[in-house]
């Protein structure tokens, strides 16, 4: 793999004394060397067969979602009739019918939307959060540092799915997409906090914000400008995988019962109604399973790609 | 322990007078996937009992790499040994098996490197580190190895040696730290000793306490001293010989008197230009200009000549001494003093 | 050591607070009508619903609520269902299942997980370096969900070599389902501690060691798998959340009596006294397994100790 070729021959030519191995000058992150990070970024993001991958298959979920109707090949997901119950594929319809007798291929298409609509949702709440709370707690420092770290910790300990549990079962948010993008933000945005804290705290510290302070920039100034361009790099790639991990939890919350409700579609909804006929009809759980599946490890792999290509340690 | 993990290390073949270390036109290449980097071209010295010899040099110019092949701890890949001979105490060490190789690191041959800090490992304590020595090539028990650690720990001078033995790296301060390196170094009482940089992280009161040290341990044991370092006022307090290296060669031998005070290189005399002196005060420093040439691409002829002032090109070379074409060797000068020059005699003054 | 564990605990006690607030706020104090959270959409009496009011305090200010609550937690009351029963009793009866099935899941992620790992950062861009780089970037993209209804499919329905569903097979029962929970943070544990291991392996202490003239089995063992175990371990503390969210649908998927299953049926039975006491618990293990791995990570890391 790339990223481990890359390291060894950074290592191999520190030993032999051609590079000193160190990172690049702290140099301030901004204007021209900020240009120069994502340009490198770009060209070792090219070289990446998982970022291609990871963007085609992005793409075509993307696309699934705002132009339902292409991929479903015209057919309605609520046209449905009985007597075509549980039948499975065929040359016409490529993922066969459900238990109503809905087109499977219509149902499975028009459930990315939802997804979709989530799992950004989710994740622009997270990245707010994230972002507001990591950035304060990071350059204030001092008791709102503590204050602000001890309730991360909190919400920290309860688990992710648990968490949404109880907060959709309250059902003080409603069952909407939007609830449900809250309930998965709620215990999610924790991680974005840390990564923004460190990166603000690493920085805070740095020549540079130290030069920019005594020639008189505010706070603001040198939080917005200096800072936080710094931080996005790896909120960045978190974002992207977070995409990814939230639209497999809406999945399973729903499974479970606590996410989207009927007559909403989802792929939850799917598998869930599917897992009593896995043995007759096994097409039913299959289909939206791998649509998931194919989306979730499509934001993965671009994660991967976008951290492996960011890494300062990888750039020479 | 079994019996084949006891070092049995085998009868020295040392004769009185002869060098304990000989280095014959070592060779090392780097092959990387991208190209070849001449990390070590022809580099030759020999220490004896007793001496110091610093090996003087910028970073780049092959002093590690070429300490580290005589330790045989090199990556092998992407480092391979393409030449020369490396004898201690008349045994050749390239034609060893790995094992035994093995056995003459320590008690025979042993290292220090510059940083201490990431050079111990952090999740053990300094008493087990050092005890390494005695359990791995002695095979004593581990008790007895805590007590010879403790005794070490005193001889290098770190006080309060009994509580300390179970410390932690990070929980002594740099100088200590470095101590304890040359601590497990001198553990085995090994013939040479190789200080890879040994001061160049610490400040300059405790960089003179470890000199310090070093000559101590180096007088009581009479092993040989192998200092690489790049500062020149190190190499004048403690060395009785130096080697300077500039693009994976020696350039000039000769004792430290007589190379400092009469370079015989245009490199040496350039480093001797370029240190800043009290008595000069209000005049400018004199850098040697351009930068320490890429090990892959190293230039043709004379590697220096590119930023020589003293070079001759084409018609104002001698025949067969064109800097630009033809490689200077390493030859005598004049007695005592080896310069890879060309017009080493117009650099001497003689 | 001990005022390092004696900090530790102390810093768990007020988010062993916080956090089962923070369930009490979900549940009780958001807008909207408790009765519901606890209740859902079946219909209630009068009756029930003044003897629920009066059971859950839900007439007291918020803040007497919530230290009854928390007295109530303490003295193990987590409240009742609609049928009558203790929660504490339904959790009692169910918590030996899960509990096998997270033996299991974390057994199959640290042992195999880390061999796995270890193999494969000795011999970088090895061939098992390059199995272990491709299987877990594709393991870990598999929802869960999705990876338990494709086990039991073909490996119990079609292959017949697992039972499909239940624990009727003693421990055997606990294998897929296991192997299932573990399989994200399996490839996950295995890439930490190969990229861990390989990093190790060309740190500044192993080349000292070489040149001690250690034997290399020591050189490896020693001085670079409790160095690379590190991260490792505190990931796996971390992992155990996931460990726990996945147990129910693990548990939903092959039918185990667990209480993961528990949480499954509570939200359909519209039981939400059930859904909150099983999660605060879990919530409250959670927190002491942490704490579990802080002290592990300080046995292995003596520069933490000190700190």
């Amino acid at each position: 793999m790339t990223d481990q070729q890359q390291a060894d021959l950074r290592h191999d030519e520190v030993q032999a004394g051609t590079t000193t191995g160190l990172a690049a000058p702290s140099v301030d992150v901004t204007d021209a060397r900020q240009n120069s990070l994502w340009s490198d970024a770009w060209r070792e993001l090219k070289r990446n067969p998982l970022f291609w991958i990871g963007s085609v298959f992005g793409v075509v979920f993307l696309l699934m979602a705002m132009f339902p109707a292409v991929f479903a090949r015209g057919a309605d997901p609520r046209d449905c009739d009985l007597t075509n119950s549980k039948l499975p594929p065929s040359a016409e319809h490529w993922f066969g019918f459900d238990q109503q007798g809905c087109d499977y291929l219509a149902n499975v298409v028009y459930g990315a939307r939802n997804s979709l609509v989530i799992g950004v949702l989710a994740v622009l709440v997270v990245l707010v959060l994230g972002l507001f709370v990591g950035a304060v707690s990071g350059f204030f420092g001092g008791v709102t540092d503590s204050i602000l770290s001890r309730i991360t910790d909190i919400f920290y300990a309860v688990p992710f799915i648990l968490g949404a549990i109880v907060v959709l079962r309250s059902g003080t948010l409603g069952r909407g997409v939007v609830a449900v993008a809250i309930a998965l933000a709620a215990f999610g945005w924790m991680t974005a906090m840390r990564l923004v804290r460190s990166q603000v705290i690493a920085v805070k510290s740095s020549d540079y914000v130290a030069a920019a302070r005594a020639m008189g920039a505010s706070n603001r100034r040198i939080l917005v400008r200096h800072i936080l361009p710094n931080a996005v790099a790896p909120v960045l790639v978190y974002a992207t995988i977070t995409v990814g991990v939230l639209i497999a939890a809406e999945a399973t919350l729903t499974f479970l019962g606590v996410g989207l409700q009927r007559p909403a579609i989802s792929w939850g909804l799917q598998i869930d109604a599917g897992q009593s006929l896995l043995r007759t009809a096994p097409h039913l759980v299959l289909f939206p399973s791998i649509v998931l599946t194919v989306t979730v490890m499509a934001f993965i792999m671009l994660g991967d790609a976008l951290r492996d290509a960011l890494d300062p340690r990888q750039r020479s | 322990m079994t019996g084949a993990d006891i070092s049995s290390y085998p009868e020295s073949t040392a004769v009185a007078g002869a060098p304990v270390l000989e280095v014959d036109d070592l060779h090392v290449e780097f092959r990387t996937r991208e190209n070849v980097v001449n990390a070590v071209n022809g580099v030759s010295y020999t220490v004896n009992r007793g001496e110091t010899l610093a090996i003087l040099g910028e970073s780049g110019s092959g002093k590690s790499v070429s300490a580290q092949a005589i330790m045989g701890i090199l990556d092998t890949p992407p480092a391979v040994i393409t030449g020369g001979g490396l004898l201690f105490e008349g045994r050749d060490l390239l034609s060893m098996s790995d094992e035994e190789r093995r056995r003459v690191r320590g008690p025979g041959i042993s290292m220090i490197f510059q940083d201490a800090l990431s050079s111990l490992n952090p999740v053990y304590s300094v008493g087990f580190q050092i005890g390494e020595m005695f359990r791995a090539h002695r095979g004593v028990s581990r008790k007895e190895a805590k007590q010879r650690a403790v005794e070490l720990m005193d001889r290098v001078r770190i006080p309060a040696a009994a509580q300390r033995v179970n410390d932690y790296p990070h929980q002594f301060s740099g100088g200590m730290r470095q101590r304890v390196m040359i601590a497990m170094a001198i553990a085995l009482d090994p013939k040479i000793l190789i200080a890879d940089e040994p001061t160049t992280a610490l400040d300059v009161t405790v960089q003179a306490q470890v000199m310090d040290l070093l000559k101590d341990l180096q007088r009581e044991t009479g092993m040989g001293l192998v200092l690489i370092t790049h500062d020149l006022g190190v190499v004048n307090e403690v060395a009785d010989n130096v080697a300077v290296m500039y693009a994976g060669r020696i350039v000039e031998r000769g004792t430290v008197d007589d190379v400092f005070s009469n370079p015989g290189h245009p490199y040496t005399e350039g480093l001797m230009n370029s240190v800043p002196q009290v008595e000069a005060k209000g005049g400018r420093l004199q850098p040697i200009s351009g930068q320490p040439p890429n090990l892959a691409k190293i230039p043709s002829g004379c590697p220096f000549h590119p930023r020589c002032f003293r070079r001759r090109l084409g018609a104002d070379a001698l025949p067969g001494r064109d800097c630009a074409d033809d490689v200077p060797p390493l030859r005598l000068v004049v007695p005592g003093r080896e310069a890879a020059c060309h017009y080493s005699e117009e650099v001497l003054g003689v | 050591m001990g005022r390092y564990v004696a900090r530790r605990l102390l810093l768990a006690i007020p988010v062993l607070i916080g956090a089962s607030f923070l369930i009490f706020a979900m549940v009780y104090a958001l807008p909207g009508d408790p009765i519901r959270a606890l209740g859902g959409d079946r219909p209630l009496q009068p009756a029930v619903v003044a003897q629920l009011r009066d059971e859950y305090n839900l007439d007291d200010p918020l803040v007497v609520q919530y230290v009854k609550y928390l007295g109530d937690l303490v003295q193990g009351d987590l409240g009742t269902d609609f049928r009558g029963r203790e929660v504490s009793e339904t959790i009692a009866q169910r918590l030996p299942v899960t509990a096998k099935l997270t033996v299991v899941a974390i057994l199959f992620e640290t042992v195999i997980g880390i061999i796995a790992g270890v193999l494969a950062g000795i011999r970088r861009n090895g061939f098992l370096d390059n199995v272990v780089l491709i299987s877990s970037t594709l393991i870990v993209s598999i929802p869960i969900l999705v990876l338990a209804f494709v086990a039991q499919y073909v490996f119990g329905l079609k292959l017949g070599w697992f039972p499909i569903a239940g624990i009727g097979d003693g421990w055997y029962s606990y294998l897929l389902p296991g192997l299932v929970l573990a399989s994200a943070s399996l490839a996950y544990v295995a890439r930490l501690t190969r990229t861990s291991v390989a990093e190790n392996l060309r740190a500044d202490y192993v080349r000292t060691a070489r040149a001690k003239g250690l034997p290399n089995r020591n050189v490896v063992v020693r001085h670079t798998l409790r160095n690379s175990l590190i991260p490792v371990v505190t990931f796996i503390g971390a992992d155990i959340g996931n460990l726990m969210g996945g147990a129910i649908v693990t548990e939903s998927v092959f039918n185990l009596p667990g209480i993961g299953r528990a949480i499954f049926d509570s939200v359909r039975q519209q039981e939400g006294a059930v859904v909150v006491g099983i999660v605060t618990l879990m919530v409250f293990f959670f927190i002491f397994f942490n704490l579990v791995v802080d002290v592990l990570y300080a046995v292995l890391d003596p520069r933490i100790r000190y700190d």
